[in-house]
Parts: structure tokens; sequence; C-alpha cells
């Protein structure tokens, strides 16, 4: 008996629901009512084996999440099964989600019998057969790979000397809520989830809770939006709850679009149960009993690992009609979104699931009134549903604890750029930004100097150093000229230019605006324009007007991004020009220097770049005036070469390829 | 491969079921063509304007045929601070064609992507769904031409 | 509700839009993608008002008004936003005002001029699209667009032919048939309600001007010139008369001078229509014929049965369409008595539609000519009219040619919806017994509802009958024709909301109002007329007489009936 289905038809007898009283006994609470003594020491038993507690064979979990496996977990993968076999060890292999230290993949744990877990960074085929022999044939450590050891009660073994995982830099700062189980448990195992603790929320919600009591919960909470606007949670469900309606829906975006983070991505693919247990609960606090999950097609293993969570679920009576017993039902289906970055927008998001053009359209009427299909529906974003079972769980005051006065629970942030540590952070609300970059994220590689840091993506904005002790919340970060937003945290060095970074971010939003409302649609494209402008070279203007609506668009930029900001119809629109107005503030003199000087002060700008060869360092070995498609550059053999700047069209061929780097740009 | 098993999964005159039958559609003939999104109209009892308006609409959707490899740059942000924009223009440069185009022999077709996650390893390209990080010109070079001999080879 | 708007205090009914409030307390928000009648899409953001409380500026048409509510229409953030909304307009215009068809008469030129933009502010990239200029009644220019989206939703919502649609994404969207076909290749029905709903010169008629003028100044061609009943009610206003004033004899008086040789009045064949038509109903009536019988005289929507419920068509009526019936008499009957060589006759009609064009170069429409050569549309004639150097204002009233100049109260009333049917019961009551209706005025069937149904009692027959108006609302009655479960005897269609005064021909822009004034100068024109059936056109009677026999006859059937085609989509 390795599963708890297997336990259903044989230990309760049909008094009670047997789902009910299998989460009961894993969360040990109730009467016993119904039970037998057999029935939850056998319970007690699956559990163990399956939290690894008491397992008889090595257990090798691979990280296998996009990150993961993008770094090449899948030959990690296969060079465990190949050597295992050739080695003959009998040994298990669980392919788990992501745990989040992106730079560190591929992690590998492993779990000896009678030993705690332990964590491998950065494995590497190569590294496979050192592994088998140290660690599963000699039970020795690898030290310059491990991140720490699960601690368990049972002891460790001999292996005390090695930190635990908590106390690794990365993680010590961060507060896994949410991504408790990422990287931890198997995501396609429902047992895994169940034996966490998984269900339980949905099961007190359920059955001890009228739908009300529930909203109560989450409001006391006060859970808000992950998805970036930060409304109360609770309060969508009420309003949809209140309105009177045959048929309701409940939908979650699992659209993630913003270009620069992954971490609703990184929860469908590692605790898929939690995100479907958090709908089930809203659904039965709203009084939907169809709910859609609206996931980007471009996560094609979130989405296969959504389809099994949602059989798997209904397997076990806990999706579909009368679930636990209760007499409530709820369907759930997959809508995988065709790729438009505005169906983050919720009314887009319901025209693209009606079968529509993505285009948002205006509001009132709420979609707590008229949503899908002209029903009331309430739309919550991934992270927001995953924070509802632990509410549920542990009660409102449990979570209303961690966070600040008005930013309650964690957020997630995915990490990126020029910092150390890439990765998925989670972190109490009110922890600076300092801190998750420097302590968490290591700070900045390659001795090079913070700059900025862009959260919020494309509709965020980019801090300096000056206020990156500003603490996450909601408010602060609106004060200082950025948002949560979904939750990207974008890194960036002294060599990026702030100029090309709204130039960057003006592209992408020019090109996801759907193009229904004018502001948006013809407003970003010349802020777009403008911005180009700025970062061309005097040689490619063929006209004196040319040059003239390059200082005119300096004067008109603000004036546009603020009727933008105004009178878009949407989200998209209405933060469209927060990346340009952040570092317009924050960075006037480097908009300056390429309006004046012709200068990108970061070197990125390359219309604006001059190379130079270090009459120093050059040896004058020709290979730079043979590469350059232009022969733009000049000089004699075994002597210092001269770029003559009119011809050149910084291609970078030079620079790229000079082998003693005497070629600089200024 | 037929199409006619897909419009029997689906119930017909029903406009919600566009995005999803579209993107099956293409699952199986690697494209839109002109004729199937009539029957889809037909189908769903769409006008064929709307079918096409959403087919254009949307990023996923392409209405010509593919490359034999289908390489993916992505444009997150991660990658773009880290010179993805160079990458592309590399890619571009390489294979003649504009990001959103097929080469003429069908071999590669080019595109963007907003940010497939693989931040820790940027910039990076997908060629095929396979992951290729830190790229910089020259890796971008060898990569492409080990792709070209594999094409010859083929 | 208690409101204040522009520090005005005014009360405001639960449930409307700010626009609508302001419209009454006599506040002028612009608009350009706001359609009376449909649901907002606030998608032009023009009429963005300030409301306090408010983090931005919200679209006046799709807001609702709460209690207490604090409204600015006219604060300097509202006029700045509305002036860089109209400058991001034209920078993505082709500024070519002066070469415009709608130059003097086109919404975004007001506004410019409204909100004083006086230079180019923003400037860059345009949208470069062809121009399609490939179908007999309507021109597209998508660089003109601005993407409104009103004539999408006329299309799809009103009209349910969805021809056009919105394609590709933001700034490289544009309107456009599927696959970049030309209307002409398409199921589109040439309605041309999204030209009268186009604020700017994307959409127009494709004008038969030039070869109307070059007609008249060919001293070989007799040219004689019929005027559509919706027309007279409506022309007017290009000359800033107010909407539904009655122009009939001023029209005359400017035909004959623009130098038209004969000027004739489809309203005879109007009531020529009602005679084969009612001969008609009533042979199916008595011979168990198709069942309901659907009125043919609105080619856009004979356009529509053909193309997407061919299987109705042996319902249809066999008679062409008013002016196509002129324009096959004015060829044998008006030829031979005036003894001219058909060949060297050139018709022109004046009518209130653009699928009209489409019609007259129908092949079935004509033996060895077409029966008619050209269609001139409300719009195009008040141009020729000025550009004849005619002051319309000034004009004295005159009286078309005899002999298919003659009519009655029910041939003007074809203008409006319901008004054939209205015309039709009139002849077949009198037809069927003998006598006048004794209320003339068949109320059941007018106004501008899009569906009308009432039950008549003639003589022991009862008929039901419906008037349907605005294409969405004919599939209904066309499915249950499909389906052998109509219980109708009669029905008309007229493609255009609210019939021929709101027809894509008719002057610019559409708006409901207007229409329902056309609508009451066409009874008021129906009511004083002396003769108000049909079957009293003496014309008529002496036509039957002298000419075809009687309705429904050989000769009849060979120049005023026609037959139809399939034209199956996928």
């Amino acid at each position: 008996m390795d599963t708890f289905k297997d336990l259903f038809a044989e230990l309760w007898n049909d008094s009670g629901n047997p789902v009910k009283l299998l989460i009961d006994s894993l969360n040990g609470v109730g009467e016993n009512k119904g039970h037998n003594e057999s029935g939850i020491n056998a319970v007690q038993k699956i559990k163990n084996n399956i939290l690894l507690e008491t397992n008889r064979e090595p257990v090798l979990l691979i990280g296998m999440g996009t990150c993961g496996l993008a770094n090449g977990a899948q030959k990690v993968y296969d060079a465990f099964v190949e050597q295992l076999k050739q080695k003959n060890i009998k040994a298990r292999i669980v392919s788990t989600g992501c745990v989040g230290y992106c730079a560190k993949e591929v992690i590998v744990d492993i779990k000896l019998p009678g030993h705690p877990r332990i964590s491998y960074a950065e494995v590497k085929p190569e590294d496979v057969p050192e592994i088998i022999e140290k660690t599963l044939i000699q039970k020795q450590i690898i030290q310059d790979k491990t991140l720490g050891i699960y601690k368990t009660n049972a002891g460790n073994n001999g292996w005390d000397h090695v930190e635990p995982i908590e106390q690794n830099p990365f993680f010590r700062k961060q507060k896994k809520v949410v991504l408790e189980n990422c990287g931890v448990i198997d995501p396609e195992s429902i047992d895994q989830y169940l034996a966490k603790g998984g269900y339980y929320g949905l099961m007190k919600a359920l059955t001890r809770m009228k739908p009300e009591e529930v909203i109560g919960e989450v409001m006391d909470a006060g859970l808000r939006g992950r998805g970036g606007g930060g409304f109360l949670t609770a309060k969508k469900w009420e309003l949809a709850a209140n309105t009177k309606s045959e048929k309701k829906y409940l939908i979650c975006n699992a659209d993630e679009g913003d270009p620069g983070a992954f971490m609703d991505r990184a929860v469908l693919e590692g605790d898929p149960h939690r995100i479907v247990e958090g709908m089930i609960i809203a659904a039965y606090a709203m009084g939907a009993d169809e709910g859609y999950i609206y996931c980007r097609a471009e996560y094609p293993l979130a989405i296969k690992r959504l389809e099994k969570t949602i059989k798997d679920a209904t397997d076990y009576g806990l999706l579909g009609d009368n679930i636990l017993g209760t007499g409530f039902n709820f369907k759930l289906k997959i809508k995988k979104g065709a790729g438009a970055f505005v169906c983050g927008e919720e009314t887009a998001l319901i025209h693209s699931i009606e079968g529509k053009r993505g285009m948002p359209r205006p509001r009132p009427p709420f979609p707590s009134e008229s949503g899908l299909f002209g029903k009331p529906s309430v739309i919550n974003n991934v992270e927001t549903f995953a924070n509802v079972p632990v509410i549920l769980r542990n009660g409102a005051s449990w979570y209303a604890h961690i966070g600040t006065e008005n930013s309650k629970g964690t957020k997630i942030f995915a990490l990126s750029g020029k910092v150390r540590n890439v990765g998925l952070v989670e972190v109490p609300m009110g922890v600076t930004l300092r801190e998750i970059i420097f302590d968490i994220g290591g700070g900045i590689p390659d001795n090079k100097k913070f700059k900025a840091v862009q959260i919020g993506g494309p509709s965020g904005g980019a801090l300096p150093e000056s206020v990156i002790d500003t603490k996450i919340d909601y408010e602060s970060l609106k004060k200082v000229g950025a948002m949560m937003g979904s939750g990207g945290l974008v890194v960036m060095d002294e060599s990026t230019c702030m100029v090309d970074l709204a130039k960057y971010f003006m592209d992408f939003i020019q090109s996801e605006s759907c193009g229904k409302c004018i502001p948006c649609r013809e407003g970003t494209k010349r802020l777009l324009e403008i911005l180009k402008r700025l970062t061309t070279s005097h040689r490619s203007e063929v006209s004196q007007d040319e040059s003239l609506l390059r200082f005119q668009g300096m004067v008109y930029m603000e004036r546009l991004a603020d009727v933008i900001k105004n009178t878009s119809l949407c989200g998209l629109g209405q933060t469209a020009a927060n990346p340009v107005l952040s570092t317009l503030h924050y960075f006037r003199e480097e908009y300056e220097a390429h309006l004046y000087d012709r200068k990108c002060p970061a070197g990125v700008c390359r219309e604006l770049l001059t190379y130079h060869i270090d009459t120093d360092k050059c040896t004058g070995c020709t290979l730079c005036a043979k590469k350059c498609p232009q022969n733009a550059i000049l000089g004699e053999i075994k002597k210092a070469h001269y770029i003559i700047d009119e011809k050149c069209i910084r291609c970078d061929q030079c620079r790229t390829n000079c082998k003693f780097d005497a070629i600089y740009v200024e | 491969m037929d199409t006619k098993q897909i419009y029997e999964k689906y119930p017909a005159n029903d406009p919600s079921i566009l995005i999803p039958i579209l993107q099956e559609i293409q699952e199986t003939e690697g494209y839109l063509s002109e004729e199937e999104m009539q029957k889809v109209a037909g189908f769903t009892r769409l006008p064929v304007s709307r079918v096409y308006g959403v087919a254009t609409f949307y990023n996923q959707f392409r209405l010509q045929p593919l490359g034999e490899y289908v390489i993916r740059v992505c444009r997150g942000t991660a990658c773009h601070v880290k010179g993805s924009l160079d990458v592309l223009t590399t890619l571009e440069n390489e294979l003649g064609i504009k990001a959103g185009e097929t080469t003429k022999d069908l071999k590669f077709s080019l595109e963007t992507v907003a940010c497939i996650g693989a931040c820790s390893i940027a910039p990076v390209i997908s060629i095929n769904d396979e992951y290729h990080g830190h790229l910089t010109v020259k890796k971008i070079q060898k990569l492409l031409a080990s792709f070209r001999k594999k094409t010859k080879e083929d | 509700m208690r409101i204040t708007i522009n520090d005005k205090e005014c009360w405001a009914n639960p449930g409307e839009t700010i626009l609508t409030l302001a419209e009454r307390e006599g506040i002028k928000i612009p608009t350009l993608c706001y359609l009376k009648g449909l649901s907002p899409t606030g998608s032009c953001r023009i009429c963005v008002v300030e409301v306090e409380g408010q983090r931005n500026l919200v679209p006046s048409c799709a807001f609702p008004v709460y209690e207490g509510m604090k409204i600015k229409t006219n604060s300097p953030k509202v006029r700045r936003a509305r002036k860089t909304i109209i400058e991001l307009l034209i920078a993505n215009h082709p500024q070519d005002c002066l070469f415009c068809v709608r130059n003097g008469n086109c919404e975004l030129q007001s506004l410019a001029a409204e909100y004083g933009v006086q230079s180019l502010r923003y400037q860059g990239e345009r949208r470069v699209r062809k121009q399609d200029v490939a179908s007999p009644s309507i021109l597209r220019d998508p660089e003109k667009c601005i993407l409104c989206g009103r004539c999408v939703r006329i299309c799809h919502e009103v009209q349910n032919v969805g021809a056009i649609d919105i394609v590709e994404r933001g700034f490289k969207s544009y309107i456009t048939p599927a696959f970049n076909n030309s209307l002409n290749t398409i199921p589109c029905v040439f309605c041309g309600q999204c030209v009268v709903n186009c604020p700017v010169g994307a959409l127009s008629e494709k004008s038969h001007e030039k070869i109307v003028w070059n007609a008249i100044n060919d001293p070989k061609k007799h040219v004689v010139v019929q005027v559509a009943p919706a027309v007279r009610v409506a022309l007017g206003e290009e000359f800033g008369m107010e909407p539904g004033t009655v122009v009939t004899g001023k029209i005359v008086s400017a035909l004959r001078r623009i130098g038209f040789d004969t000027v004739f009045d489809t309203n005879f064949s109007a009531d020529l229509t009602i005679m084969e038509e009612a001969t008609e109903l009533l042979g199916r009536l008595n011979n168990g014929g198709v069942l309901p019988m659907l009125t043919s005289c609105s080619p856009g929507w004979i356009k529509y049965i053909e193309h997407f419920y061919p299987d109705c068509l042996k319902n249809l009526s066999t008679c062409k369409s008013p002016h196509e019936m002129q324009g096959a008499l004015i060829k044998s009957y008006y030829a031979e008595k005036k003894k001219i060589n058909p060949a060297d006759i050139f018709v022109v009609s004046i009518m209130p539609c653009t699928a009209k064009k489409y019609e007259a170069q129908r092949p079935e429409l004509g033996e060895d000519y077409q029966d008619v050569d050209a269609v001139l549309t409300t719009r195009e004639l008040a141009r020729m009219i000025k550009n004849a150097g005619i002051d319309f204002n000034k004009l004295n009233d005159d009286y078309f040619d005899d002999p298919l100049g003659e009519s009655t109260g029910a041939a003007v009333i074809f203008g409006s919806a319901g008004g054939v049917m209205e015309a039709a019961l009139r002849t077949a009551h009198y037809t069927l017994t003998g006598r006048e209706m004794d209320n003339i005025d068949f109320r059941p069937v007018r106004g501008l509802e899009g569906v009308k149904e009432a039950e008549i009692n003639i003589n022991g027959t009862c008929l039901r009958i419906a008037a349907v108006n605005g294409l969405k609302n004919i599939d209904h009655f066309l499915d249950q024709i499909k389906d052998g479960n109509s219980s109708y005897h009669f029905i008309e269609v007229m493609a255009c909301p609210g019939g021929c005064i709101n027809g894509g021909g008719q002057p610019l822009p559409s708006d409901p109002e207007k229409t329902e004034k056309r609508m009451q100068a066409i009874y008021k024109i129906d009511r004083e007329l002396p003769k108000r059936g049909s079957h009293q056109n003496e014309s008529v009677q002496r036509l039957y007489k002298e000419f075809l026999g009687e309705p429904n006859s050989h000769k009849a059937h060979e120049l005023l009936h026609t037959h139809y085609l399939r034209r199956d989509i996928e």
C-alpha cells in the first residue's frame, strides 16, 4: 500500500467521507469518528514514507523546473539513471520543482536512508559519478557542492557539521510561506501535498465555515492581490458573493507576462495543488461552481502539471461534484493563453477566454458584477490563490502577523539581472530592497557598482541606490515611483543605460499594446520614437527637422507620458509611462547627456559610442583592421592602429576580436 | 495529418472554443492556413473576419509555415540588460531574416519571446525548445554553424 | 441622484452615463467611438472627464453616475488630454484634408479646430496600408482610419455581416476584411452603414459623379434621373436645413439646372412595385405558393440572403427594386413613347443607398443595357449641386416629368422601415375588399424598432406580418423559414436600421435623432397627399393599360421581375 488512495476502500467504513477522514488524521484533528486504529497507523506509515522520513533506498530529487531544465537538468537526470544502472544501485529518482536558487541550478537533493536530506548545487552530468561514489556509496558529503541539509527529527547521523539549508545566505532572510513546498516535494504527487498539510485549509473552510466566514478570515488576514494592483482579495470575493446570479465564475490569472518575472511559473510547476486548493476555497467563498486557469501557452510544463493536478484532485473527490461530501461543486478547466501581455488585464483575459481578441473594456461594470460570459466573476493571480490555503490552515491572525501594517504576508520576487544570486525569493513584506539585493542576492558581480533596480516590470519603475532602503509594501513602493507589480526585480549595474532601459520597456509595451485606445496605441509609439531619437547619432539624421524633433521630443515627453497615464483604458496603458517617468525622475542627467552631448555614459547606446584604440595596448597585429567591414581602421603592422570615426559603424567587431583588450569605447 | 478529428472534439456554433481550436490546428499543421480559418469560421459560426482578427492578435498564432528550427530569442528584462539585443541582431544578420520571419529554405524561423524564465543563464535563446544560455556573438556563430551542418546532413 | 457637473448641481437618473447627463444639461462632450444604442467600448478616450476621487480621467460614455458625484468636463487637465489625443491621431493621419472626400465634414478635422491644434507636436511613423477601391459601392482607405471601431461594431452588432474587423495589434492594427481581401470578394452586402458611421474619410461611397457629369455633357445622351423617396427628406441637411425638411420640389429644380434631360420620381415605380408585389403575395396566398414572402427592394438585404441564407431565396419576392423597375421602363416604355433609342438613354438614380450602386451593375438587372447606368447617393447629389454653383436654399419648387412622375402616399413611405409593408397592405386590402382600409395609417409597422409584428384580418384572411430592419434582426425569421416553422405570411426587410431614411448613402453621420425626424417627414408627406394607395396612381394604371397589361403579366415579368443567386459561403 503506497498511496492514500489505496486506503480509501479498505480502512474506513462508509459512515464518513474517506478523504475528509484522511485529511483529519493527517493533521491530527477530528474525533477520529469512523477511524480505526489500523487506519490511522496506515496513514502515518504512508505519510512517513512519502515525506522520505523512513525511506529504505536512496532517493534523488532533481530540480526539473524550467530553470533547472534550461541549465541541463535532463542531462543530469539521464546521467544518474545510467550511472546507477551501471553501478547496480537501487535508488529512486524524483523530479521536483524549483527551490528558487536558479543561479545554482542544477540542484540535486539526496536523501539516504537514515541521513538527512542534503542539497547539492550546480551539478553537471560529469559530477554524477563522483556524487554516486562519494555520497551514495561512501555516505560522504561533497563539501563544495553543498547548499545545506534539511534537518529532521530523526537526527543527522554524522552530518551535524553541515549547515541547515535555511542558514544559507540565500535562504536566511527569506520566509517561505507560499514556496514552502517548491523544490521540496514532487509537484505531481497529491499524496506528498496532502502529507505536507495540503487541503487541510480547504477542509476547514468547507466543513466548518460558511462562505462569509471564509471571506471574513481572508479579509482579516489582509491578503491583497499579488498581481500588481494590491486590491483586497476578500473584498473582490465579497463583491461577487453579493451579486445575485445562478452562475458565477472563478478565474486564475496564470498569464504571467512581465518580461523578467517567473514567480507564478515556479509555483505552477512546483506546487500546483496549492493553487488549486486556493481556488476551490475561493470558489466556495464567492459561490462559483466553475473555474478557469488561464495559463500562458509558453509554460508547457506548468500546463502539464496542472492537468495532472486537476485529474488527481478530481480522483480524490476534491474537485468536481459534492466535494468532501459537503454538496459543494466546483469544476476547473485550463485555458491556454495565446500570447498577449495585455491579457493580464482582467477584462482582456475574460475576452480571451470567450474566444475574442484580448482587448480590455471599460470598468464599471466590474467583473464581480458582470464578468465572464456576462456572469459575476472573480479573477485572482496565481500567487494570490497560493496564499489562501495557508491562511485557512493557520488562521488569519497567524498570517496577519507577517508583513507590515497594510501589506500582509510575503511576496515572491524573481531576482535577476546584474546580481550574483539570480533566483526566486520569498520575503516577508517590509524587508528592504537593499536586503533582497545585497543580502539574499549577494550583491553585484564582477566588481561593478549597483545602479538601479527595476521593480514591477514594464509597469514599474527603476529605483536608484538612494531609495533602496525603501520597505517593500504596496504603498511605499508607489511613493518612490515604482509599484509592486507582479514581482520582477531586475538589478542593474553601472553598465546599464537608463535611457536604453526606458526604451526597452517602451518597446515592449508598445508592441504589446492591444491598440484599442488611442493614448496607448498612438502615444506609446510616439514615446518610443522620442526615446529612439535620443539614442541616435547625428550621423543618422538626414535633415535638420529631425534634430529639432529630437529636442521637441524631450520637451513634450513628460506631457505625453502624463496624458497616457491619465487617459488610457486599462492598467497596461495607465502604467506604460512609468519606466520613462521614473528614469526621468532619478536619472535625468543621463537623458541630458544623450540629448545635449550625444553621449551614453553607460556605453550602451551604440550609435552614440566612439571607438578608440589604446595605443599602449595595441600591438599592431592588424586583426581589427582585417575584421572591420568598413575599412575604418588604419595602421601599419606592429604599430598602433587608429579608427576613423566617420567611417565606423559601431559594429563592435574590432572590440570583440581584439586579443589585447586594446579597443575601448566612450 | 488531418484536422478533421480536431473539429470532432469541439461543440459546433460555440464562439468560445475559437482560441483552443486554433491552437490545436496550429499544433497539428504548424500554422493557420486561410482554408482552415475559413473552416473554423463556419464551424464556430463566426465571421471569418473575426477569426482572422483573433489569429492576428495573439503572438502564438502564425499564418505561415515555420522553419525546421525555431529559434526563440528571450527579450526578457534580465536578458536585455545582459545584451540580448546583440544576440538578436547577430541572429538576424547571420540568418538574413528579421524576427518573426522564416528563411526561404524553411530551415530557420526567428522569433522573440518575452522572458522564458531562464534568467539565470541570460542571455538565452531556445532552439526547438532546447535552451542555450550565456550567449555571446561568437557562441551564436558556432551554434548556428552546428545547426547548419545538421540540416545539411539530413 | 444629485450630481455636480461643472460646479452646477443637477439631477441624474440612476444607471445613466455622464455623457447622457451632460448632453441633457447642455454640456458638449466630444466623442469619436461612441455609438448611440450600442454598449460603449470606451476606446477613443476623447470623451474623458474629471471625476473627483477618481485617480485618472474617466470616459464619460461608459462611466455611470453615482450619488454625490462631482464632475468637471472642461478642466485644463481634460482639455489637455483631449488635445493630446487629437494630436496623436493627426500624427498617424495622412493630413491631406484638402483632397479628402470628408473635407469640411470630418469629425477629426472639427475636433482639431475646436481644440486649437495648430502644430504637429508629435511626429513619426505612420500606418501604411493600400486602399481598397475594387468594390462597386464602397471605398476603404485604411490610412485615414482612426480605429474608432464604429464601422466594425455596426457591421457585426447591427448588421450581423462581419465583413470587416480589427486585425493585428497595437500600433500595427488596422481594419480589413479577412486575409486583406477586397470588399468585393467577400460577403460584404454594401449596405454602407460603415460609411455613414465613419467619422473620417476612411470609408466612402464609390463616386459616380464623374460618369454622370460626362453623360450630361455628352450631347448624344438623353440623361434621365430619378429620385428615391428617402432622399427628399434628407438632402436639405447638406445645405444647412433641419433634418426632416422636405425638399422634393427643390431637388427637381436643382436636377434640371444641373442639366438632366428628364426628371422622374422613383416613387412612381414604388407604386408600381406595390401593384406587382401585392399581386404576387395574393397569388402565393391563393395558390399555395412559398410563404412567407419576403420583400426585395433593399439590395443590401438581397445580397445578405444570397450569401447567408441561400435556402430562403424562394421566399423572396421576384419584384425588382423600384428604381430598377423604373430604369427598365425608361429604356422601354418611355423610350418607345419618346422615340429615343434606348442605347442613347442614360439612367441615373439618386438613392440614399450604397448597395444600389452594386445592384445597378448586377447582370440580371437589364438585358441589352443595364436598367440603371449610374447611382448617386444623397451626398453625391449634394456635391454635384454645389459643384454646379446652385444656391439650393433659394431654389423654387418644380415638378417631376410625366409619365413616370406621379406617385401616392404609399410610395413615399417606402423610405421608412415598415413603409413597404403598409403600402402593400393598403393595396391588398383594396384588392381583396374593393374598398380602402378604415384606418389608412397602419401604425403597428411604423417606427424605428428593429422588429415590428402585426396581424391583420382582410376579408376573412388573417395575415401575419412582420417588418424588420437592421440585418441582425432578420436571422431569427430566416432560421424559422429554414426549419420550416415560420408562421408569417409576409415580411418586409430593410437592410439599414430605420430603413432607407438611414441608408448608407444619406448625409453623415448617422444619428437616430436625425433618422426619427426624416421618418416624421416621410409620414407627413404621405398624410398630406390626396391619394395614399398605390392602386390609385393613375399613371401606373395608364402604364398597365398602354404597355404592361396587368400586374404580374408576362411583359411585367420580363421587365419588372428578376431572379437571385446562391452565394454560398463556408
